[in-house]
């Protein structure tokens, strides 16, 4: 019994790592430049429509809602100590430095990232994969790679729409709704607000979590069981692992950009 | 329909773009294209208090340079040196510098006094020390002497 266990949790490890170096190969194989004739920018433009635009909407809704919130409650809080002209500091701070980077990165791990894993998934369980290879095209470079360049640039800059549109429903609701005055929103954020410390580090977030949630997709995708089943299961570990990668690599990068 | 496609990707980039601009322009206030250049001026201060880098240098409330570095100098006195932008460069020596605080509990910053000019002042310029300093008052302190004040005189 003790003995199945231990050879239980050995095989389980020992899977875990196989599907990490087929991940690593995978990327290797997608990034390193093709030998011959497949054009990328014209498959990019395709996959940067279907992942970055498409999530446009769903970004902008709730970051302006965020914002909104972010706003509201950090009002009633601030107003207790007289400090409601901090209220633009409060809210670009944390939009440009967590929820920016992390909440949009969730939200495209949800709407970009799963439907990448079933598209990817389905293709290989109709053998579409296969058939490139047998027309002698790396489906590496003719599938994984568009898509992951596709992620890498999207989610950074739907990282910054996301803070932008919250910092104007922030001010909607600070200034036009509460009654914070509207230069002491803004002169309160830019002073605080630094363009090395805060802009920049959470952009390098966003890329960080661009790259690892659209790895994790294609890899799910181009690694799942080929049957319907199989498909399921790799949609859903590629929602729970993209978050959870996300929520702890966010951690992690607070600490080294912002601990000290 | 791949022309439509394209015109949506042009957009969304264009959108992205916008948003970095908003968020460095707007929000962070970088000042791109304005006047950066700075000289440094110095000063000794018994005691700081709460003074940061990057704490604003204001003349009669309008900000003039920042806080650039805060050391403790051979003879254990706080040094910090200032960037001053080069429009605001005529200075005399005889200015005197104080650590004032913005509201009763708000930020610390450094309030520059012009001094006098007579034929022996001089223009301040980089890398000068302000001799004429005042230091940060310590609640605390302030505290401790109207506790104590009476007794100890």
């Amino acid at each position: 019994m003790a003995i199945s266990s231990i050879q239980q949790m050995g095989r389980n490890s020992l899977s875990v790592i196989a599907g990490l170096g087929r991940a690593a190969f995978m990327l290797v194989g997608a990034l390193k430049p093709s030998g011959r004739g497949v054009k990328l920018l014209p498959l990019l433009i395709k996959q940067l429509y279907v992942v970055g635009v498409q999530s446009l909407i769903i970004i902008v809704v709730s970051g302006l809602f965020i914002g909104m919130v972010l706003s509201l409650q950090g009002y009633t809080i601030l107003v207790g100590y007289g400090a409601e002209q901090s209220l633009g500091q409060m809210v670009s701070l944390s939009l440009l430095r967590e929820l920016g980077p992390v909440v949009s990165a969730l939200l495209f791990a949800g709407r970009a990232g799963s439907a990448l894993t079933a598209e990817i998934g389905l293709m290989k369980a109709t053998e579409q994969l296969s058939s490139l290879e047998m027309m002698a095209i790396d489906p590496l470079h003719q599938i994984v790679a568009p898509r992951f360049w596709a992620g890498v640039i999207s989610l950074p800059l739907l990282a910054a729409i996301f803070s932008a549109v919250g910092i104007i429903g922030g001010h909607l609701v600070g200034v036009d709704w509460l009654g914070v005055d509207s230069g002491a929103f803004w002169s309160v954020m830019q002073s605080s607000v630094e363009w090395q410390e805060d802009i920049v580090n959470g952009a390098i977030k966003s890329i960080i979590f661009a790259i690892v949630v659209t790895w994790i997709a294609l890899h799910k995708g181009y690694d799942a069981v080929p049957t319907s089943e199989g498909i399921s299961k790799a949609t859903t570990s590629t929602v729970v692992q993209s978050s959870l990668a996300i929520l702890g690599l966010d951690f992690v990068l607070t600490v080294v950009m912002f601990g000290s | 329909m791949s022309k439509k496609i394209e015109l949506m990707v042009g957009f969304f980039l264009l959108a992205g773009i916008a948003a970095i601009l908003m968020l460095g322009l707007k929000v962070a206030n970088s000042q791109l294209g304005g006047n950066t250049d700075t000289y440094q001026l110095i000063a000794k201060f018994s005691n700081i208090g709460g003074l940061k880098v990057r704490s604003s240098v204001k003349v009669g409330g309008v900000v003039v340079g920042r806080v650039v570095s805060i050391s403790l100098d051979d003879d254990f006195s706080p040094k910090v040196v200032m960037n001053i932008n080069s429009d605001f460069n005529k200075f005399p020596d005889s200015s005197s510098v104080a650590i004032l605080t913005s509201g009763l509990l708000g930020e610390q910053f450094i309030g520059l006094t012009p001094g006098f000019v007579d034929e022996e002042t001089e223009i301040l310029a980089n890398g000068d020390l302000l001799e004429d300093t005042r230091s940060a008052m310590v609640l605390e302190d302030l505290i401790g002497q109207f506790l104590y004040g009476n007794s100890e005189d």
